[in-house]
């Protein structure tokens, strides 16, 4: 399954409800999938349910949400059976997460090098000295120019590309096996966004690290994972080789990838997706 | 294009906010012209200063300099009302543009009554059968309604006083791929059952090559090109910095990424 060896991490049957006043809203239904040291994409609409499938990875869904698995195996540990405080030496630094705005992901009254450092110093027993080198060292590894004046500065006196930098900067620093990323360079220009890519491309072929790529651009997933996961409504409804995207066979994959307007491929009118009540219950792939 | 055919000409727009040493020059001597029925597409980045152009074009900012002519009138920086009877605007985010505690009727109504225009009735029916959400609708508080739906009543409401310019501001970059193509659909309709001229504003490619005929790529305050989506799906673009553009939107390339570049 994965590309090298044993899966970093298996899901099994996973489900997360939200109790409502007239109704139990299930977000994720029963999902299972397998991540090895590869880029692996999810894809989605809004309200799919893939934002959720990685929030409950870490267990950061909140009360009344309720996360349910049969296995959710990382390295020989099972992530749905150990204590919070088991969890907290898993978060950040074995399981990271990069978020989609880095304006809201950073601590705006702190400079962006103390939280590089203190992303260290929370996993490591070091002197302070030493964290600041490896913060800037990161910074230098995220391809930031001129680490030793970025260190200094506040979140608001930084780029929205940079700041993205800023952020896998912290979340790389404990050196973590597997990153969750969502939707990290939707905020980006393109160009930019294909640099950040870039540095997550390098990380994960030099360090062995696995990549969950939480994502609704279909062209951009196709193009840069390895792998693709499709989410509809809370169910993994195709799963396939990123390259081979074009050759999807769900009808939503297809509708989907046929409802995007494409520069190369003229058209008069985009189809319009019609979706079929049948997927929302037809067995996973 | 002789000035008197040109439904929309800007010449020399200059805006700079700020003043002194901190002022931001947002748009430098940008210079373009719209026929009537065409839709002319402006493409940039964030701070490139395409949705300022688009801002002043539709008499939102009035501190700019240079000249904006449309329908063969020159603009002052303060427009008056019949300037808005003909040029609406359409906005990215349909969850801050509507008021939520007004009803789809009053939405639609206001613009009616402040141009006087009476049959409010049958015009707000009208209307929102244009965008394909029917009479259920016109009832429902914002809340109640998709992002979609909700940027069909922005259509809507854009669409009732019959202008003959629609200015896009990214108007569909707030909504899923499946939804966009829809809005899309509907805006083609559009121009094409009542030869409006479109001005849209994105920063995503396709949805320019879509929808335009002409595009001018802007960065750094500049229009560094104009060129036809002709040119652009041929990728055959005069300036480095739209080449680099449309090498970025065509997806992920380890090797393009290690040679983009800075343009200021």
């Amino acid at each position: 399954m994965a590309a090298s060896g044993d899966p970093l991490l298996t899901v099994e049957d996973l489900w997360v409800r939200f109790p409502g006043r007239t109704r139990v809203v299930e977000a994720v239904r029963g999902i299972s999938f397998a991540v090895g040291r590869e880029k692996l994409g999810i894809v989605g609409e809004s309200g799919s349910g893939k934002s959720v499938t990685g929030r409950s990875i870490l267990r950061l869904i909140q009360p009344p949400g309720q996360v349910t698995a049969r296995r959710l195996m990382f390295d020989g540990i099972d992530l749905a059976r150990i204590d919070e405080a088991a969890m907290r030496d898993i978060r950040g630094r074995r399981i990271s997460m990069v978020l989609q705005d880095p304006k809201f992901s950073l601590n705006p009254v702190m400079t962006v090098g103390r939280q590089i450092a203190e992303a260290y110093l929370i996993h490591h027993k070091a002197e302070p000295a030493e964290a600041r080198r490896r913060a800037l060292d990161m910074l230098a590894a995220v391809r930031i120019r001129n680490p030793e004046r970025v260190f200094d500065l506040y979140p608001h006196e930084v780029s929205g590309g940079m700041g993205q930098r800023i952020m896998m900067a912290m979340m790389l620093i404990p050196d973590p096996d597997l990153m969750i990323a969502d939707e990290p360079t939707s905020a980006l220009d393109v160009t930019v966004q294909m640099q950040v890519l870039a540095i997550l491309d390098d990380l994960v072929s030099k360090r062995g690290m696995g990549l969950i790529f939480i994502s609704h651009d279909l062209n951009l997933v196709a193009s840069f994972c390895d792998r693709v996961l499709i989410m509809y409504a809370g169910r993994i409804v195709e799963v396939c080789q990123a390259a081979r995207l074009r050759e999807a066979r769900h009808p939503y994959t297809v509708g989907l990838l046929r409802s995007l307007p494409r520069i190369d491929e003229p058209v008069d009118e985009l189809q319009v997706l019609q979706r079929d009540p049948a997927w929302l219950d037809a067995p996973a792939p | 294009m002789s000035a008197t055919s040109a439904m929309i000409m800007v010449e020399g727009l200059d805006v700079t906010f700020g003043h002194g040493p901190s002022a931001v020059h947002a748009v430098k001597n940008a210079s373009f012209t719209v026929a009537p029925g065409e839709a002319f597409g402006i493409v940039g980045e964030s701070g490139s200063g395409k949705s300022t152009v688009l801002r002043a074009l539709a008499g939102l900012n009035p501190a700019w300099t240079g000249s904006i002519v449309v329908a063969g009138e020159a603009q002052p920086p303060h427009r008056r009302r019949a300037f808005f009877k003909q040029v609406q605007m359409v906005f990215q985010d349909p969850y801050g543009s509507l008021h939520p505690r007004h009803t789809v009727d009053r939405i639609l109504s206001e613009p009616v009554a402040i141009h006087g225009l009476g049959q409010s009735d049958r015009r707000i029916e009208r209307a929102l059968l244009e965008v394909g959400l029917g009479p259920a609708f016109r009832f429902r508080y914002p809340h109640q309604l998709s992002g979609g739906q909700r940027q069909r009543v922005a259509i809507a409401r854009a669409l009732i006083l019959e202008p003959r310019i629609l200015l896009l501001d990214e108007p569909t970059s707030a909504l899923d791929v499946s939804v966009q193509a829809e809005v899309l659909n509907l805006l083609v309709r559009l121009r094409r059952e009542r030869a409006l001229t479109y001005v849209l504003v994105t920063h995503n490619l396709s949805v320019i090559a879509h929808m335009c005929g002409r595009l001018a790529v802007m960065n750094a305050g500049r229009i560094v090109e104009e060129m036809t989506v002709a040119q652009l799906r041929a990728a055959t673009p005069r300036e480095a910095y739209t080449r680099q553009l449309l090498r970025a939107s065509l997806g992920y390339d380890r090797r393009a990424a290690d040679q983009f570049e800075t343009y200021d």
